[in-house]
């Protein structure tokens, strides 16, 4: 299309451009490929680089602990406790997760809650769920999660602002798996979202030293195995406490 | 044809498929907004229709609404420039008026499924017949598979007309993008156990669609629009569109990382994502530049004023909605508070209502002039308030409900995030002040402004230029000569380099 008779620098010829488009455009995806190719290595569940546990994480206790020299939170995985008191192996947990995302997709919960921040902004984060304050602590957590996903707009806590979660009719195993599931998502290294969250109390992040080593596992790179540094709110899970709000406020307007 | 009057059967084959398109779209617009309103009612009255049409429902249809009508209001607009540009009649013509109607068809049956069924237990039927449940892409998979086949079928309809016509720099960009588009679709079409596994593909098809192919595609388009309206110059607008390209795509591609800060994703994307998605403005600066250099140079002298006017709008709206609304919250040090907060559904309204809405209400007037015979677009137009106020009531509705959302989740991320230490307790505290709930009438009222908008511009699509017997304003493509003090001074700037 070039137009004889008027001169055209260089810099500005469509010639040029057209090979720069091509080029940045080449560049950059080839880039992007080499960048995916490592990074699906890295976000394998129970991969090396520990970012993304692997799914048998639900049968420990899952800290969430300050790391002095990221100067973020990161997940810990602590001495064993297993969901609902059953401890699976790594097929079996991989079912289990499997069947909870399942669920949470089935379920479409995408478009009123956010996961790992994603989806719509009309419920809370889900991110976090399995760590949330909002529990009490770690002896009623499973059967408050149980209780609220079974019957949600009975149980409903909507801390003022009358929104409540509609029944899902979740079956008794969707709800366990549901519940692993999130779980298993509070333990991957989100590097630090959502910002300034501390977890419930819960018991210690390491096993009593006569027991095995190994078994805690920090998640990360860097913070030491032995001594993961606790959330100063933490100290031995308080049983008194009354599970914080808990299913007393239904229907609290 | 008949200056004034409809002129349907007179149109090619393709121009009539743009007509079907960009009807669809518009019925997908408009269903797009009844469905947003309801879900902003239910952020001030939660109990409405709870558990009827919960708020899950009426988000995923405003948004897959959306997704749908731009699509087709794209396909719309290539049907209506391939023959032009090509310089030969549409190649599989029965080809593309099924593909039509299949889609419609299979875009109605989705969305039947999507407020009667809306969703199933928790196996593999559920993702394949009802909803597949991640944002964006809910379509269920059957409906995926229909789409990839309808996209190749369209793919050939273009691109088979270019090879049998002429190309040229807009048709090669155009062809190559469509590829990218379609072929970025099969990304999202899978299922993992693995969540972050799952959040980065998905990210190929989101993102890669709206801040890169997507943008891409509305510059060919807006490329051709200004050769069009104004007679601008086919090498500068060319050489333009390869700038984008370079720009759209240098920094697009990589911009990819901002969404991979939070999901579990290495930390290196926290230094790429930032670097090259605060890049991401710059070619939207660049539109600007472009359109209202084109507009400014040919004073304006356009032969259909309401499509000018919204490729204007184009420009901006892309600058403001995606560059500097994205801009603003692109950091991790700023997206760590601010993701997941309303500020993201601030600059996702701004965004796709600045860069994509925009374009195809302007081909649609380009259509409808077509399609009244060739009819005066230009000043003077009888009931031409009727453009303007709809134009005007559209922005206002739109702006209004961005900064109310975009004051709603700087209160999120002040009072849940930075204060509150992103626990559900703070979440709901955050949902509770003041600020929040008044932000959400804001957005309700500015809502109701924009709907309100969008109902005269559907009125003015059927009025106007009917009657008017006035033809349409020549503009001969390269009417205006390139100034000889300008080329003189080139030629003595290169000859002093």
């Amino acid at each position: 299309m070039s137009e004889p008779g008027i001169p055209t620098e260089w810099w500005a010829s469509e010639n040029f451009w057209r090979k720069c488009a091509i080029f940045v455009t080449g560049f950059m995806a080839l880039v992007l490929v080499l960048l995916t190719f490592h990074t699906l290595t890295v976000i394998e569940a129970g991969s090396e680089a520990g970012r993304v546990p692997a799914y048998s994480v639900i049968n420990h206790r899952i800290g969430y602990v300050m790391d002095d020299e990221k100067r973020r939170m990161m997940p810990v995985i602590g001495p064993k406790a297993p969901l609902f008191g059953e401890e699976l192996t790594e097929a079996e947990a991989m079912a289990l997760v499997d069947h909870g995302k399942l669920t949470v997709q089935a379920r479409n919960c995408m478009n009123c809650h956010t996961i790992l921040g994603n989806g719509a902004y009309y419920a809370p984060d889900l991110t976090k769920a399995w760590l949330d304050p909002g529990w009490g602590n770690e002896q009623a957590r499973e059967l408050l999660m149980t209780m609220f996903l079974k019957d949600p707009p009975t149980n409903a806590r909507t801390f003022g602002t009358g929104r409540r979660m509609p029944n899902q009719e979740l079956t008794d195993a969707e709800v366990r798996a549901v519940i692993a599931y999130l779980k298993w998502m509070s333990a991957i290294d989100t590097n630090g979202f959502p910002s300034g969250f501390k977890p419930l109390p819960q018991g210690p992040l390491t096993e009593a030293p006569q027991s095995q080593s190994g078994a805690s596992h920090a998640l990360g790179t860097s913070p030491p195995l032995a001594q993961p540094r606790r959330p100063s709110t933490k100290s031995p899970p308080p049983l008194a406490s009354a599970p914080a709000a808990g299913l007393s406020m239904r229907g609290a307007t | 044809m008949k200056i004034g009057k409809i002129n349907y059967s007179e149109l090619s084959t393709a121009q009539k498929l743009s007509v079907k398109y960009f009807t669809v779209a518009m019925v997908l617009f408009l269903a797009q907004l009844i469905f947003g309103l309801v879900a902003a009612w239910q952020f001030l009255a939660p109990d409405f229709l709870f558990e009827v049409l919960d708020f899950n429902v009426n988000r995923m249809v405003h948004i897959n609404a959306m997704v749908v009508w731009m699509l087709y209001g794209f396909i719309g607009a290539i049907f209506w420039l391939v023959e032009d540009e090509s310089g030969v009649p549409l190649v599989g013509a029965w080809l593309a008026n099924a593909t039509f109607y299949v889609l419609t068809v299979a875009v109605t049956i989705v969305v039947l499924v999507y407020l009667f069924v809306q969703s199933g237990p928790g196996d593999a039927w559920t993702l394949w017949l009802i909803n597949e449940g991640r944002e964006y892409i809910e379509a269920p998979r059957w409906a995926d598979i229909g789409i990839v086949i309808c996209m190749v079928a369209f793919f050939y309809n273009v691109a088979g007309t270019f090879v049998a016509g002429r190309w040229s720099g807009i048709s090669g960009v155009l062809v190559l993008d469509l590829v990218a588009l379609a072929g970025l679709y099969l990304a999202g079409m899978f299922y993992t156990t693995n969540l972050p596994m799952d959040q980065y593909w998905w990210w190929w098809v989101i993102h890669l669609w709206v801040e890169a192919t997507w943008e891409v595609l509305v510059g060919c388009i807006m490329a051709w629009g200004l050769i069009k309206t104004l007679g601008a110059r086919r090498r500068i607008v060319t050489t333009w569109l390869y700038v984008e390209v370079a720009l759209m795509f240098g920094s697009g591609i990589l911009g990819l990382g901002h969404h991979y800060f939070w999901i579990g994703t290495p930390e290196y994307w926290l230094g790429i994502g930032g670097f090259f998605s605060a890049l991401e403005p710059v070619p939207l600066v660049a539109m600007v530049v472009h359109a209202v250099y084109d507009a400014g140079r040919h004073s304006f002298r356009s032969s259909n004023h309401p499509a000018l006017a919204w490729l204007i709008a184009h420009a901006f709206g892309n600058f403001i909605g995606a560059g500097v609304f994205g801009f603003m919250q692109t950091l991790p040090q700023i997206n760590m508070f601010t993701h997941g907060t309303q500020w993201s559904s601030s600059h996702g309204h701004l965004a796709f209502f600045g860069a994509y809405t925009t374009i195809i209400v302007a081909f649609i007037y380009l259509t409808i002039q077509r399609l009244r015979g060739d009819v005066w677009m230009s000043g003077d137009l009888h009931g031409g308030w009727r453009w303007k106020w709809s134009l005007g009531l559209l922005h206002v509705g739109m702006v209004g409900m961005s900064m109310a959302l975009l004051i709603a989740g700087y209160e999120q991320s002040f009072i849940e995030r930075a204060m509150g230490g992103s626990t559900w307790q703070a979440y709901f505290d955050g949902q509770t002040q003041p600020w929040f709930i008044q932000a959400m009438w804001w957005r309700m009222i500015f809502g109701v402004i924009m709907t309100v908008g969008l109902v005269l511009l559907l009125v003015d699509f059927v009025k106007i230029g009917a009657g008017d017997d006035r033809p349409i304003r020549a503009v001969p493509s390269e009417a205006i000569p390139e100034p000889e003090a300008q080329s003189e001074e080139l030629a003595e700037a290169a000859a002093g380099s």
